[in-house]
């Protein structure tokens, strides 16, 4: 589980003008929290600590609430993520045609910080997924919303390669 | 004029990530030439359909031209302007694109009710969903049926729940009818989070209208005004294909307020999963929608009883789902008569694994395992020996190779001490660890145990900590006594289906592959040559060209030896990643 390490966003006129539309739609839909924090995470890229602040004072919900539905579900993220998205997916058949072999080789070219999975440039989150469904493609990774499928550790280093020229 | 030549080119997940889009831009690039127009006169159509099932020869490619169909496997974007020129305009095939004799085996022995559809008609447009009939059985339901002749039909398909547990989905709407209570709720579960299982994703990629259509008799049944789709947010290519046909169901006044024409309304509405499997549990999944963290609750009371926002509440899966329009259209009988004694109807199953046709197959209930692996999937690819079969996911367990001819039911998976599942079907040869696999699936199940009960919580982690020991060679004597205690203490104990069902796996391959678990324990060797830590890699000299390629992929620096000289490896400094064996080309890494 992701560390609740407070991350820093302004709280300027747009972000509350942004917070009260959420809020707006949050009382008109029963109140709930799960739908509002999945728009607050499609505004913001993440759930800033300071949203959550706002929406459990302007709702009386308490933040224990919140967090306890943010840590619960896995798509909610509470840091910043990086410019790409390296989805790996670890499923049955992914694991029995090698994706351990991909994974290795992406944790090596990428060198994440301990415990993070955001490089430190913020280049590339990598983050790992039970199943695609896309198992007759298997081992499949995907890369910025494109399923990429037969993956193999050399073809994965390319793809790295490929994301790092695009930056430059 | 109609269009007298078609082209379907297959565009579910699978297929994209195959490339098909690349094949439908080089399609429709070549159509924007300017002399092709004018060759073909405009006869020409391109329709985008969902997954056909053998996934495994994707980019499949049909053109049909006057009724006649050819199709083509393996399709490119650089072989398409061959096949518009010759094939298209010179109405001759191109005999070596297509498909061979064994692309028909593939089909032989399936029956497609669910998935009868799939990959003929283009989900994102309802016009072709209604000219297969789509949206009568409703019609017929609302204008000829009162809704216990609907519960009735059901009852008398003998169609059970395709989510897992089979139960009869007839008995389970009368229970929910017995409550006088209202609202009632309808919801479909499409939380497809099992590993290796993409039954659902494909039915709603390839024919979304069947599920809405499905939903809508379970609705009139049960005289229920609103449904929910319950989702994963994993599958946005189904999310959008579902959203499009809801709209378009609207506009047809398939949905809406007095659906076609009666006094009977409905509507549905779509809800994202946020990545959790245990919310595929039912009253984990109303705690989801309700918008709480999803966790299960004890049962009693039923969804049936006590569902949404505590109102009687039916919940099925999708396959479930849309199975009711051909029942509903065929009868009670026509259904019944397909399958075995106590499980009706067809069944898909995502064959998957070291399968030579991986794909979406379709087979009557009760067909032998065997017709499954070696008629239908071709055998093991690579030529390998069959080793088990998965069924079930990580709730499930492995039929081994001497169970081949058991027929494959409800029932007799449960005899063997599998489950159906949701219908993942994952195929393992002799390079599969047993030990190695069932740590993958309680690495699973723990990690997503919601941690409300402590036997599932605290069970799964202390049996995938064994478990993880045997895999890197600290296995005890006693071992596997203490896994069978434990995985039975938490099957007994735990409070929903996720926890029951968690220690299958461990149970299942300790039935029937004992003697691995044996050989990792007390031998400190992994036969099948998978768990690293119980390998040595060394070099054969008589194979190595001393090319270097393992020195550079080493990351330990534990390979060394002069240039076009065999090579060794120091085992103290290897670290056993396996990196050398990858890349060698000669095959001189081996590993015992």
């Amino acid at each position: 589980m992701t560390l609740l390490i407070p991350e820093k966003i302004k709280m300027d006129d747009s972000a509350i003008k942004t917070l009260e539309t959420i809020y707006a739609n949050y009382s008109a839909a029963n109140d709930n929290i799960i739908s509002a924090l999945q728009e607050i995470q499609k505004a913001f890229g993440f759930v800033p600590e300071e949203s959550v602040y706002w929406f459990a004072d302007k709702s009386g919900v308490p933040m224990s609430k919140f967090y306890g539905i943010l840590t619960f579900y896995a798509q909610f993220h509470l840091k910043p993520r990086g410019k790409n998205i390296i989805t790996a997916c670890c499923g049955t058949v992914c694991h029995v045609k090698g994706a351990h072999r991909v994974l290795f080789q992406l944790n090596e070219e990428l060198s994440f910080p301990p415990g993070e999975d955001t490089t430190r440039d913020g280049l590339v989150t990598l983050e790992k997924v039970a199943c695609l469904g896309a198992c007759s493609i298997a081992p499949v990774v995907v890369v910025n919303d494109k399923v990429c499928g037969r993956i193999t550790p050399d073809n994965m280093v390319k793809k790295i390669q490929k994301l790092r020229d695009k930056d430059k | 004029m109609s269009k007298e030549i078609l082209i379907h080119v297959c565009m579910d997940t699978g297929g994209i990530a195959a490339g098909s889009l690349d094949v439908v831009d080089a399609f429709n690039a070549e159509f924007a030439k300017t002399d092709i127009p004018a060759r073909i006169e405009k006869r020409c159509s391109l329709h985008k359909v969902g997954c056909r099932g053998f996934c495994a020869r994707d980019v499949l490619v049909d053109i049909t031209i006057k009724g006649e169909k050819t199709t083509y496997q393996y399709i490119k974007p650089d072989m398409v302007p061959r096949l518009v020129e010759e094939h298209i305009i010179g109405d001759t095939p191109v005999e070596e694109w297509m498909v061979d004799e064994t692309y028909d085996d593939f089909y032989k022995l399936q029956k497609k009710v669910v998935l009868a559809n799939n990959g003929k008609i283009d989900p994102e447009n309802i016009d072709e969903y209604l000219d297969v009939g789509g949206y009568a059985s409703i019609t017929k339901a609302l204008k000829e049926m009162t809704a216990t002749e609907v519960i009735e039909t059901v009852k008398a398909s003998g169609l059970r729940g395709r989510g897992g547990a089979g139960f009869p989905t007839g008995l389970k709407w009368e229970l929910c009818v017995k409550n006088k209570e209202n609202p009632k709720y309808i919801i479909c579960n499409a939380d497809e989070g099992d590993p290796g299982a993409f039954m659902d994703r494909s039915v709603i990629e390839g024919n979304p209208h069947s599920l809405i259509e499905g939903m809508s008799i379970g609705a009139y049944a049960i005289s229920s005004n609103v449904g929910y789709v319950y989702i994963r947010a994993e599958y946005p290519l189904a999310v959008e294909r579902l959203a499009k046909a809801l709209d378009q169901a609207r506009e047809h006044g398939f949905l809406g307020k007095g659906i076609h024409g009666s006094d009977f309304d409905f509507e549905i509405k779509v809800k994202l999963g946020a990545g959790a499997f245990v919310c595929g549990e039912e009253t984990a999944l109303i705690a989801s929608i309700e918008g709480e963290r999803g966790m299960p609750r004890a049962k009693p009371p039923y969804p049936a009883d006590k569902g949404l926002w505590g109102k009687p509440t039916i919940i099925n899966n999708v396959e479930t789902w849309a199975n009711l329009p051909p029942i509903i259209k065929n009868g009670a009988e026509w259904y019944a008569a397909i399958g075995s004694e106590n499980s009706k109807g067809t069944k898909v199953f995502a064959l998957t694994g070291k399968i030579r046709n991986t794909g979406l197959i379709e087979v009557p209930m009760g067909i032998p395992l065997r017709d499954i692996i070696f008629d239908i999937g071709g055998g093991i690819e690579g030529g390998g020996l069959l080793k088990a079969v998965q069924t079930g996911g990580p709730s499930g367990g492995c039929i081994p190779q001497e169970h081949i001819d058991m027929r494959v039911d409800y029932d007799n998976l449960a005899k063997v001490g599998s489950m159906m599942g949701s219908g993942g079907m994952v195929v393992l040869d002799e390079s599969d660890c047993m030990v190695n696999i069932t740590r993958f699936f309680l690495e699973f199940t723990q990690a997503e145990s919601c941690g409300k009960c402590t036997p599932c919580r605290i069970g799964t982690k202390r049996l995938l900590e064994i478990l993880t020991r045997i895999t890197e060679g600290e296995g005890k004597k006693g071992d596997i006594e203490l896994l069978l205690d434990l995985a039975n203490d938490v099957k007994d104990t735990s409070l929903c289906g996720l926890g029951m069902s968690a220690p299958n796996p461990v149970l299942s391959t300790i039935r029937y592959f004992r003697h691995e678990y044996e050989a990792h324990i007390n031998h400190k060797r992994c036969p099948a040559k998978v768990c690293r830590k119980l390998l040595t890699f060394f070099v054969r000299e008589d194979l190595c060209t001393g090319c270097g390629m393992c020195v550079r992929a080493c990351p330990a620096g534990a390979v060394s030896g002069k240039k076009k000289k065999p090579h060794r490896i120091d085992t103290s400094a290897c670290i056993k990643c396996g990196a050398c064996y990858d890349v060698c080309k000669f095959k001189a890494v081996l590993k015992e």
